[in-house]
Order: structure tokens, then C-alpha cells, then sequence
């Protein structure tokens, strides 16, 4: 039987949107589902060099995320709330023994999942090649299309 | 019952969240050889479901799942 086939687009390059591409990409593998994910706008953020686990979250514009004591949308857009959050959530995963988005990356790449990297994003952003790890590929909506159509499972993050 | 299943490895998932428990649990199933059995320990909740889901899906056997005191003990029969 043929494997099921799956694409991720992330676009998201905040900590907490980092997870869930990463997430289903690796047990989709382990699921024995052929998995492609395509890094476009933020996403990018996620596959370039030595910065998979500096990626940040932010408390601002986001009513949802669960703080120890209530924090008003103008002390969230303070200097250091930022790094407060995002050390703060790095703290909860940790204690919930959940992988880090490096860990995810790297067993991402070691299960055979194909990572693409959105060319004009990183025209528009000024990211080079050199700038995204290694084993990625680099490609258009294009490049993407031809796989989702043959896909069974095709994902917008 | 448990006494007559021989685990041909172990793995200790204990502590880990999804989806390292199955992460974990494929990359040991696939190191046996047909027909061995591993046992994986979890404390993860989600963990019995997601295994279910997961050996359905690979066509690999559950032969027994445990219940403890917030643990969970599957023994996985490599059969895919």
C-alpha cells in the first residue's frame, strides 16, 4: 500500500505557531505518512540557522495566552514582556517534557520529512541560501501545488 | 497475563509529552525485528489513544496495555 500524503504551509514563525507544523510533520512520519512542509513569510524563521530555538512569543494581541496574573495589553507591549513570555512558556514546556523546536526540526529531517523554503519570501525578506540549514529545498507556490495535488492531506498554519 | 509477554526491549517514555512518546515508539519498533516485542512505559494521558491511533496506522499489534497509578504500559509486537 502506497503511503498517505501530507503537506504543512508554515507560515507562522512565533514560538508557540512553530510547534504544530513541527508536531504533525513528525508523527505523521512516524505514522508512516510521506510529509512535505513548506516554510513561507514568518515560517521561514523556523529553518534558518541557529535560530529554531530562539524564537520568541509575544503576550501582546493575544487575550488567550495564560499568564500568572492578569496583564493589561499596555504593560504587554513594555520592554521585556516579550522575553518574559517567551521564557515563560520555554519554562512550561520543559516541565511538560514537550521537545523543543530544535529537537522537532531535527527529527522532522531525520524521519524524511521534505522541508521547502518559500523563494520569494526570502527575496522579499533578504534571507540567502546560505542563511536556511542545510537539507532544505527551495521553491514557489508551484513547487508546492504539485505535491499537494497528489496529497490527502494538505494543512495551512 | 502481563507474565507471559516477553518485551524484547523497553523503552521509558515517562515524563515526555506528544508526540515524543510515539516519536520514540516508532524509532524502537523499527530497530526489532519482526515479530519482537517492545514494551514503552508513558505517563502522558494522551498516550493511550495516540498509541491505538498510531499502531493501526503502521499495522504494528498493541498485545496489552497496562494501567498504573498515572502510568501507562503498552506492549507493542512488531508486526508491520
Amino acid at each position: 500500500m502506497a503511503n498517505k500524503k501530507m503537506t504543512i504551509i508554515a507560515s507562522k514563525g512565533s514560538l508557540d505557531m512553530a510547534y504544530p507544523p513541527l508536531i504533525l510533520a513528525t508523527t505523521a512520519a512516524a505514522m508512516d505518512v510521506d510529509v512535505t512542509i513548506f516554510f513561507t513569510f514568518y515560517g521561514l524563521e523556523i529553518i534558518k540557522k541557529n535560530n529554531a530555538d530562539s524564537l520568541k512569543v509575544s503576550p501582546l494581541g493575544n487575550p488567550a495566552m495564560p499568564m500568572p496574573v492578569p496583564i493589561p495589553t499596555l504593560i504587554s507591549s513594555l520592554p521585556g514582556m516579550e522575553a518574559m513570555a517567551t521564557s515563560m512558556m520555554k519554562s512550561m514546556f520543559k516541565k511538560h517534557g514537550v521537545a523543543t523546536v530544535q529537537q522537532l526540526l531535527d527529527m522532522a529531517m531525520e524521519s524524511g520529512v521534505k522541508l521547502i523554503a518559500c523563494q520569494m519570501t526570502m527575496d522579499v525578506m533578504g534571507y540567502k541560501q546560505s542563511d536556511i540549514i542545510e537539507g532544505v529545498e527551495f521553491g514557489g507556490a508551484a513547487s508546492w501545488m504539485d505535491i499537494a495535488a497528489d496529497a490527502d492531506i494538505n494543512l495551512f498554519i | 497475563m502481563s507474565a507471559d509477554i516477553k518485551a524484547d526491549q523497553v523503552l521509558d517514555a515517562k515524563g515526555m509529552s506528544c508526540p515524543l512518546p510515539i516519536l520514540k515508539t516508532k524509532k524502537a519498533v523499527e530497530a526489532l525485528a519482526k515479530d519482537q516485542v517492545l514494551k514503552v512505559e508513558t505517563t502522558d494521558p494522551g498516550s493511550k489513544n495516540d498509541m491505538a491511533s498510531w499502531a493501526k496506522r503502521t499495522g504494528n499489534e498493541i498485545l496489552k496495555v497496562e494501567e498504573g497509578s498515572g502510568t501507562f504500559t503498552f506492549y507493542i509486537k512488531k508486526t508491520a
